[in-house]
């Protein structure tokens, strides 16, 4: 897709050319923040692109590949091999279960019949914020959100993904919206997948820091790449009677 | 030795080793192909003597090391003089090497020679120990030495002041430099090398850096610029 | 769950809890990323740095016989006695013969996380030798009766107040309430020691194969004293501490220094090849190099963590990591602390029993970023989790993964779960926290989220249906 572009276009860009986009919504996006899917596919199809979703995706399997039952979790990763199989392109809003997808799929099918598919599925997933700078190259969605935000950067894809200048390029175009860094933006918030709940206490503990970050910055609102980190820091700042607003990248960006 | 474990060790290894480890450093960018020298990754070096002079007085700065600049054998001789009245030395330690010798003599103090065989007593009593060095290295802010260029192996740590005296000449840019100074001026690598750098320190109360830990608690180069004041 | 693991969940809980632990750790490492940062920015390239001293690593693991015997070979030629120990009991034991057989009575060490790891210390302790330790840190906590808190900070938990007391308690001292004062009282205490011990014990960093010596990496001086003033050495080296070439350390050393302390270069930087040679006016008598396998072997027949081995000890990964900024070093409950403790100590000392450490991990993957050897450390606490359930699966989560494997592969039904969460909220809001809630433990101490008006799917469905 190189020499295309995605250009301004009065604050709405479209892109001149058409991309048959296979949207991957994990699990609990599809559970609990829907929102964040929505988002997405209101991005896409307003830079012109077409948007597919495979209904029998469930989930990536990484619950099961974090615990350690491998087997279990190859069973639940084939159904996204199934899933994708035709896909020219698959775009994820989340770097964890995009981590999964990208990075561990080929060590989980490694030696098994099915690996070249893992490894061919792997080649062709994309975060979002990944998605739509380094492919589509686009950096004003035409969005505005008058807040004052702080930007909490998931583990798996900063690391796994190298997920960190891509959100920031995003946001930086959106109207009325103030993003200022927190200490620890890189630091884990605690979540951890089953770690949050086999390991409470020290889960919570890493959360408080997290929590404590962002109170510091003085923004009303924490956006992140990943909801299930926004469930631990949002659960953190419920219970502790925090006014304090999460929201998920691609929400933030579909306001237009 | 007869009888330890060597060959049982061994043979675990070469068992462990038959089995071949995937380059996993590789995964994210290795090493370009060739041959590749450290000083390419390494803070750069200024390549003239004056700048390696530059770089070194400012790491020694960071160091609290102090270095003193003197023109020639008499600035050493009147230098180190006002070291001692300044720190109310009454003895100190030394060993016989060219670039000392006259400025130590002319203090007119006792002399701990650890040069040959000495009481560990006497040099633990000692209020500085002053020796040479082997070279000293711009990119650490630091200084080489061996037995043989800084008289043993007590001498630059016990007494709690220990003084360098040096030359220009004698600087080397880095690490690597330093090593290869080390196989061209000796034979044979000696048994007892050192890289000095700073005087000694600790952090482990609170991570509050305190200066003087268990070796000495002030260093000090005396850096000679005359070339002609250094020998073998 | 094994003992060690019940007694890792009593203590972490303990100390996560604990808000004056955490200030404490924050404010000790505070200083440490700004000014490690500082450091890389110096280096020309320090990703460069760190895949070359990856690969001076893996090339001298990956040919450890080798290099091993060539040290040995360079070291014996300078009259060094070299003892190869294939586990903790053999060195203790050869160390404590070679002590005896000298009339030994006073032991000066120098910091040893090797030694820490056979708990040398105490063997010799028990076998009649008096043994000091001479690094600060390690002496503070000797005196404590504790273990060392980090492998690089031994008493980064303690305040000057609790210092001072074990001062005045232990020692006699007069109270004082300054790092630099409470230094100085360990200054003097030690001086004497170092002139009066009739041995001395040190570890190393890296042991140089193409040279035959050994290489200590120390701030404090104590290091430099103690493997000089008295008249044997003996030296404890793990097998993996083996570097190829000389040259190889005019990298790792500042690298070290970088990573473990923020500074450019740490104090002391020591090569040790031989006792005292013909010509040399001091140095030990006698030179032992102490070889210690004690289950290095076994980690290195794991070809997949072999890289593990390539740890130079810098503590970096302690430092970065949330876990061990919460729970601190002496919940892991073992020598090693921290990524790389979790990630050895299963090869060290058993899989089951030590297999909660890698679980115990949001595996966030900081270490691996920051380690400067490259070692995969949070990709190896997955592989000890695959690892440790394919041995022995937990009784009642290998149905629930099971189950999940069942019901995500069917997505008809797992369609259903979206409506049944939406009526099943009332009652779980209603029961949050209580020890019949499910989700408790999470409700223990967070909200949940509330349950979507629609899922995602019934979204597509609807959208679908509307065109």
């Amino acid at each position: 897709m190189s020499g295309m572009s995605c250009n301004g276009n009065g604050g709405k860009q479209t892109c001149d050319f058409r991309v048959k986009i296979s949207l991957f919504i994990p699990c609990f996006i599809d559970q609990y923040y829907p929102g964040a899917g929505i988002g997405m596919v209101k991005i896409l199809e307003r830079l012109g692109h077409e948007v597919e979703y495979p209904e029998s995706q469930t989930c990536c399997g990484q619950p099961a590949f974090n615990s350690g039952y491998w087997d279990e979790a190859r069973a639940v990763a084939e159904t996204m091999l199934d899933a994708f199989r035709d896909a020219d392109v698959v775009v994820g809003v989340s770097g964890s279960c995009g981590a999964m997808q990208k990075v561990f799929y080929p060590e989980l099918f490694h030696g098994h019949a099915r690996e070249p598919e893992a490894v061919a599925l792997a080649g062709k997933t994309h975060e979002f914020t990944s998605f739509l700078v380094n492919v589509l190259g686009v950096g004003d969605l035409g969005a505005s959100f008058p807040a004052k935000a702080t930007f909490h950067d998931g583990c798996h894809g900063l690391r796994e993904l190298g997920i960190k200048r891509e959100p920031r390029e995003l946001l930086k175009h959106v109207r009325g919206l103030e993003l200022v860094e927190m200490a620890e933006a890189e630091t884990c918030c605690g979540f951890g997948g089953t770690f949050s709940v086999k390991f409470p206490e020290i889960s919570t503990a890493m959360g408080e820091v997290k929590c404590a970050s962002i109170l510091e910055t003085g923004a009303g609102l924490v956006i992140s790449n990943d909801s299930s980190c926004l469930m631990q820091i949002q659960g953190l700042f419920d219970r502790q009677g925090n006014k304090i607003r999460s929201m998920h990248t691609a929400e933030v960006l579909a306001n237009f | 030795m007869p009888n330890d474990s060597r060959e049982k060790i061994l043979r675990r290894i070469r068992e462990a080793l038959s089995v071949e480890a995937p380059p996993r450093h590789l995964a994210h960018g290795g090493l370009p192909a060739g041959e590749h020298a450290p000083a390419e990754w390494l803070p750069p070096v200024p390549p003239s003597l004056d700048g390696l002079v530059s770089l070194f007085e400012k790491n020694s700065a960071d160091l609290k090391t102090e270095v003193r600049r003197c023109a020639d054998a008499a600035a050493v001789g009147s230098e180190l003089a006002a070291l001692a009245r300044e720190h109310g030395w009454r003895s100190v330690a030394s060993h016989r090497f060219d670039l000392g010798n006259p400025a130590v003599q002319a203090l007119g103090l006792p002399v701990v020679d650890t040069g040959d065989s000495y009481e560990t007593a006497a040099l633990e009593r000692c209020d500085a120990g002053i020796s040479g060095c082997d070279c000293l290295v711009a990119q650490t802010g630091g200084i080489m030495v061996t037995a043989a260029s800084a008289g043993g192996r007590a001498l630059s740590v016990l007494p709690p002041h220990h003084v360098v005296i040096a030359s220009k000449s004698q600087l080397v840019g880095d690490l690597a430099d330093a090593f290869a100074h080390l196989r061209n001026a000796h034979k044979e690598i000696p048994a007892f090398v050192s890289f000095i750098t700073g005087p000694s320190r600790t952090g482990d109360i609170e991570r509050i850096l305190v200066l003087g830990a268990h070796g000495p608690k002030k260093l000090t180069v005396l850096l000679a610029d005359d070339p002609e004041l250094i020998s073998g | 769950m094994s003992t060690e693991s019940i007694q890792f969940h009593r203590d972490a809980d303990r100390l996560a809890h604990d808000l004056r632990h955490r200030k404490l750790i924050q404010k000790a490492l505070g200083g440490y990323y700004a000014k490690r940062d500082e450091q890389k920015a110096k280096y020309t390239d320090w990703q460069m740095a760190r895949a070359a001293a990856a690969a001076a690593k893996f090339e001298a693991v990956n040919h450890l016989d080798k290099y091993l015997v060539e040290l040995t070979d360079k070291l014996a030629g300078r009259g060094t006695k070299v003892f190869w120990a294939a586990d903790g009991a053999e060195a203790a034991d050869y160390i404590s013969s070679v002590a005896k057989a000298a009339g030994v009575k006073r032991i000066i060490k120098s910091k040893t996380m090797t030694g820490e790891e056979i708990h040398l210390g105490q063997a010799l302790g028990k076998a009649g030798f008096d043994v000091v330790e001479s690094d600060l840190g390690e002496f503070i906590v000797q005196l404590r009766e504790e273990p060392p808190y980090h492998i690089v900070f031994p008493s980064m938990h303690l305040t000057r107040g609790e210092i001072s007391d074990t001062f005045e308690k232990k020692l006699g001292s007069a109270p004082a309430d300054t790092p630099e004062a409470l230094t100085m009282i360990a200054r003097n205490v030690m001086r004497k020691k170092y002139c009066e011990a009739d041995m001395g014990i040190s570890g190393a960093n890296f042991a140089v194969a193409e040279t035959g010596h050994i290489s200590i990496t120390e701030n404090e001086g104590n290091a430099r004293l103690s493997t000089t003033l008295p008249r044997l050495l003996v030296s404890i080296v793990g097998i993996e501490k083996v570097v190829p070439k000389l040259d190889d350390l005019a990298f790792l050393l500042p690298m070290l220094a970088t990573s473990g302390a923020a500074q450019n270069m740490t104090c002391y930087n020591t090569l040790l090849g031989g006792p005292r040679q013909p010509g040399e006016s001091d140095g030990p008598e006698e030179f032992h190099v102490v070889l210690l396998d004690n289950r290095r072997t076994a980690l290195l027949a794991d070809a997949e963590q072999r890289d593990a081995l390539h740890c130079i000890r810098c503590g970096a990964c302690l430092n970065v990591c949330p876990i061990f900024k919460n729970i601190g070093g002496h919940s892991y409950g073992t020598t090693y602390q921290g990524p790389i403790g979790s990630v050895i100590t299963p090869h060290l000392r058993g899989l089951q029993a030590w297999k909660h450490l890698s679980f115990s991990s949001s595996l966030c993957g900081a270490c691996s970023e920051t380690c400067p050897v490259k070692i995969d450390l949070h990709h190896h606490l997955l592989q000890n989790r695959r690892n440790a359930i394919a041995q022995k699966p937990v009784w009642w989560e290998k149905p629930i993964f099971g189950g999940f494997a069942w019901l995500m592969r069917r997505p008809a039904l797992y369609r259903l779960a979206a409506p049944l969460l939406r009526i099943g909220a009332p009652v779980l809001h209603a029961i949050r926290g209580k020890i019949f809630d499910p989700a408790r433990m999470w409700t223990g101490t967070r909200d949940l989220p509330p349950a979507p008006a629609q899922s995602f799917k019934e979204y597509w469905r609807s959208r679908h249906a509307k065109r």
